[in-house]
């Protein structure tokens, strides 16, 4: 699945994750894309907390692309 | 021609007065109609819940009759919008549909208690009247316990109203000489205790003077109502004996069932308010999808624009007027300070050291508010 929160502000795009990750089944890859830098740093530490897998952090050029996988 | 608002709180209200104000002669050669559709009798001014349920305002200080704050040119219909027809340009009433030339969607947002499971039945809140009635008699009788303030969504009606409310708990728990017997604590669902860093840092300084604690990361899916514990998304659990919650938000019912957004947010062009994809469709207020406050002075500003922009292209002038992300919130830091913020789509907030005379001036607007509405400061 993927969330494409580009465009939005922070907390927008980990808020986008968060509503996502709600609805979600064990085992599912999310996938978020954020303009906002401050994802790249706020949503590996929601994910680290909330003990969801995360599987890669990468700027894309005018953008970042993060991919969680939700684990319980 | 007509111009149809639909929505009879700040936004929609402010906007249908700026719009007579500025098109007096179309009015008065019956060439123009300006029609708000509401489907409240009364307007509510929101902020003033956050007094009433310290009873320091009443029911009647802040509710006033929608027709009294509306310049004569304006036809009000009392009904609800059944539907919002963009592409035939048609609002659908249950049992007529009216076809407009200019849209104005101002429906605001609404809290949505329902969707944590155990809220309605074990919370409180004060965002809507009947709330904040129930927690001003809940708390009048509050001894001793765990007081928990938690906000269980963004975006929410007002940022900094959440913090206003655990301020004014603790010099309120402080006045009746029980704030020893007190624990409050406050939960957000980022990671800091506002979206904004330089508010927050402040926040976080007078959290600690004040020995609030807070929670944060914290999302609330469910509320436990025999153990009295909030449960959250990230896992754990947070026993409270009264929680002040501050409940998810969506856009209107209308703007969902029109299909025009799932979570009833309407996709808005920041600067010009136009609604995408339209010329002839704007939106303002809560109901936007802006990154933006929610907040009625927000709806202020933008309704100054439309109104100029509207009225200039009925006029045959150049609609010019830009909105640029203004927001002005004030901040009640405890009864007797306050602070306040401005800001934009390119500006961070800064603010001044709380003190008295902001204060002051905040309980001055309370009263103020309804010349605003009016059209007139
Ligand atoms: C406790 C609290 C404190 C606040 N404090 C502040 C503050 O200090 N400063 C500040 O600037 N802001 C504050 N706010 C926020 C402010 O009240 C809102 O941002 C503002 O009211 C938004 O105005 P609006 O007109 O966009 O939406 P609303 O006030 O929500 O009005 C929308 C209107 O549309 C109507 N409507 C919806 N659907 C339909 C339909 N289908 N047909 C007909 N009518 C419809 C609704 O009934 C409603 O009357 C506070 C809010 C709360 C709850």
């Amino acid at each position: 699945m993927i969330i494409d929160a580009r465009g939005s502000y922070c907390p927008g795009p980990l808020m986008e994750l968060i509503k996502a990750m709600k609805k979600a089944k064990v085992g599912e890859v999310l996938e978020v894309l954020s303009s906002d830098a401050s994802s790249a740093k706020d949503i590996p530490e929601w994910v680290k907390k909330s003990g969801h897998e995360l599987l890669e952090v990468k700027n894309e050029g005018d953008h970042w692309r993060i991919v969680v996988r939700k684990v319980k | 021609m007509r111009i149809a608002i639909v929505g009879g709180g700040v936004a929609g209200t402010l906007t249908a007065n700026y719009l007579a104000m500025r098109l007096r002669e179309e009015l008065r050669s019956k060439k123009l109609e300006i029609l708000l559709i509401s489907e409240r009798e009364k307007m509510l001014y929101e902020p003033g819940l956050l007094y009433l349920i310290f009873n320091r305002v009443e029911e009647k200080d802040i509710v006033k009759e929608l027709k009294l704050l509306l310049d004569p040119g304006v036809k009000l219909l009392i009904g609800k919008a059944e539907k919002l027809d963009l592409e035939n340009q048609k609002v659908l009433m249950k049992n007529e549909s009216i076809d407009y030339d200019y849209l104005v969607i101002a429906t605001g947002s609404r809290i949505v208690p329902e969707e944590i499971p155990g809220l309605v039945e074990t919370g409180h809140w004060f965002y809507d009247l009947e709330g904040a009635k129930r927690l001003r008699n809940e708390l009048a009788n509050f001894k001793k316990g765990k007081v928990v303030v938690s906000v269980m969504g963004i975006p929410h009606k007002c940022p900094v109203a959440p913090i206003e409310v655990t301020f004014l708990l603790h010099d309120f728990f402080k006045l009746h000489g029980i704030r020893k017997d007190v624990e409050i604590v406050y939960t957000y669902p980022v990671n800091r205790v506002f979206t904004m860093g330089n508010v927050s840092e402040l926040v976080e300084q007078m959290f600690a003077d004040r020995k609030i604690s807070s929670r944060l990361f914290f999302n609330p899916v469910e509320v436990d109502a025999k153990k009295k514990e909030i449960v959250t998304l990230e896992g754990e659990r947070e026993k409270f004996d009264l929680l002040v919650a501050i409940p998810p938000h969506k856009g209107a019912k209308i703007i969902i069932d029109s299909g025009i957004n799932e979570d009833g947010w309407v996709p808005t062009e920041k600067f010009t308010l136009k609604v995408k994809g339209y010329d002839n469709v704007f939106a303002l207020g809560d109901t936007t999808d802006l990154p933006i406050s929610k907040a009625g002075s927000v709806a202020h500003f933008q309704a100054e624009v439309l109104a100029e922009n509207i009225s200039a292209e009925i006029k045959g002038l150049p609609p010019t007027a830009r909105y640029f992300g203004k927001a002005m919130c004030f901040i009640e830091t405890g009864f007797d300070e306050a602070t306040y913020i401005w800001f934009d789509y390119e500006t961070p907030p800064r603010f001044v050291k709380p003190n008295k005379f902001t204060h002051w001036m905040k309980i001055a607007y309370n009263r103020m508010f309804w010349l605003t509405a009016r059209g007139i400061l």
